[in-house]
């Protein structure tokens, strides 16, 4: 169980996250968080000293969000294959059912890298959630599935390609949803990752 | 003490490290070698293997196969006849304690004296109880003296799973090199016997998960392998030899073998921290060209 403070520090989160996926980033200030979430500005700054760490905190936030879920795939015993579909799933999922969470990543954590420069160094602020990509590629190499390559050219094909796609949905570009384009993905993903 | 150094399939790269040992002199006070392949002793060989000699420890160097004999004898007769009267066997280095290189010789079913890689056999199990295996191609000659000592003076040593001295081998040979800072900011932009970087990210170090003492009781009093700028090749392991000891094997980029007891993500989550920082200092030179 999270203690009350905790809590309270995600709902702050939750709703920062909210605020900046529908303002942008540097429209919203602390103020504003603190509005919609009817606490007094003092209060707010007990959780949080300044939205820059504040932003920090919600990129941790997010990647652990997904580090978890990434872990539990990991720990099943299943093929590479499977967990190539079972990743994919659960990252459109969340963009579905987060979209602000997958947008921050996107939108603001990577393209914003002065905020992050100084605490967020290299990929600190993401590791649990770059960890559990790490363990599945390694894994489908030692077990013969995956081909075996620089880490970077096989992360980059496959954040790059569902980061893509995430965005062209927030772009209101994609004709389907997200889910419809899991089985074609996750084999495209496959096929390109696979001896 | 009387000893019998009983050589089986071996390359004698043991006894070579052994007479490199400083204080020979002092040893040779301390015990007497009934019989040695290349140091005087009292007896010869085929005295050994038709009488039996009064002794109380017995080394043995080298991978053991029923095939093999020494002055005509089966290698595994002479054991058995020794292993009666002594108070305890030492295994001399990796062939006899794992079969080590030789096990890849023609001789048939070569093994360790109890261990073919990390896998118990049967065959000398009686004498399990009086084993002290030292491991190591070769084996470190203090490790070596230091233990036959200690048997001298009825020390109850603690053995590890394999029979090997924790004095030396709980500790993993990563421990005391000098280039434990390179390793904790994982940097290895080493260059062989170059005084810089750790050769664990690329250069196929495997201290981190090799039993041994070579960092912290140095080699001929002045230096290791590690120190000097040559990965360690993991000589004390079971699984010694293994092949490509130059680089470091790696799936995606991630060490397949990891520090010992490490977990992955573990592993994984602080690579990735130290990854994020440059440390000028690791990166340059020590001295000036
Ligand atoms: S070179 Fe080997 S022994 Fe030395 S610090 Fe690196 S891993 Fe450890
Ligand atoms: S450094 Fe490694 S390979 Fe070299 S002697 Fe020690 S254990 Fe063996």
């Amino acid at each position: 169980m999270l203690s009350k403070k905790e809590q309270r520090k995600e709902q702050i989160m939750q709703s920062a996250l909210e605020l900046f996926s529908v303002k942008g980033f540097y429209n919203t200030t602390i103020p504003d968080i603190a509005n919609a979430l009817k606490m007094s500005v003092g209060n707010m700054y007990n959780y949080f000293k300044s939205k820059d760490i504040l932003a920090k905190e919600i990129i941790k936030y997010i990647s652990i969000y997904l580090g978890h879920k990434l872990k539990e795939i990991n720990e099943l015993d299943i093929s590479t294959e499977e967990k190539t579909r079972k990743i994919i799933e659960v990252y459109f999922e969340t963009a579905m059912k987060k979209p602000e969470m997958i947008d921050y990543f996107l939108r603001i954590y990577l393209s914003t890298r002065e905020v992050f420069k100084d605490g967020c160094e290299g990929m600190i602020c993401v590791n649990e959630f770059v960890t559990e990509i790490m363990i599945y590629f390694e894994e489908g190499v030692k077990c013969g599935d995956l081909r075996d390559q620089d880490f970077f050219s096989a992360f980059g094909l496959f954040m790059g390609y569902l980061g893509g796609m995430v965005f062209l949905r927030g772009e209101n570009i994609l004709p389907k949803e997200l889910d419809d384009y899991v089985d074609d993905i996750s084999y495209n993903v496959y096929k390109a990752l696979s001896v | 003490m009387r000893v019998l150094w009983l050589s089986s399939i071996a390359c004698n790269g043991n006894t070579h490290s052994f007479l490199n040992y400083p204080y020979m002199e002092q040893f040779l006070n301390d015990f007497e070698f009934i019989y040695h392949p290349v140091i005087d002793s009292n007896y010869s060989l085929k005295e050994i293997v038709t009488e039996t000699i009064a002794c109380d420890i017995l080394l043995i160097e080298g991978s053991i196969s029923d095939e093999f004999k020494r002055a005509d004898v089966p290698v595994v007769d002479i054991i058995t006849k020794y292993a009666k009267i002594v108070k305890k066997i030492v295994t001399v280095g990796t062939c006899a304690t794992f079969g080590g290189i030789f096990r890849e010789s023609d001789y048939k079913d070569t093994t360790g004296l109890h261990f073919v890689k990390e896998v118990k056999i049967d065959k000398f199990k009686d004498l399990l109880n009086k084993t002290i295996s030292l491991s190591g191609c070769p084996v470190h000659p203090e490790v070596l003296v230091n233990t036959l000592y200690a048997i001298k003076k009825s020390v109850d040593l603690q053995l590890d799973n394999f029979l090997r001295p924790k004095d030396y081998f709980a500790y993993t040979v990563h421990n005391g090199c000098t280039r434990n800072e390179y390793f904790e900011y994982k940097v290895d932009n080493h260059k062989f016997g170059e005084l810089e970087g750790c050769m664990f990210y690329d250069h196929g170090c495997q201290a981190p998960f090799t039993h041994g003492s070579c960092n912290k009781i140095l080699w001929n009093e002045v230096n290791s392998k590690t120190r000097a700028g040559l990965p360690c090749m993991g000589c004390t392991e079971p699984t010694f030899p293994k092949s490509n000891l130059f680089g470091t094997k790696k799936n995606m980029g991630i060490p397949q073998d990891l520090p010992l007891g490490v977990g992955k993500r573990t592993y994984l989550t602080l690579a990735g921290i130290t990854k994020a920082f440059t440390i000028d200092r690791l990166e340059k030179k020590l001295f000036d060209d």
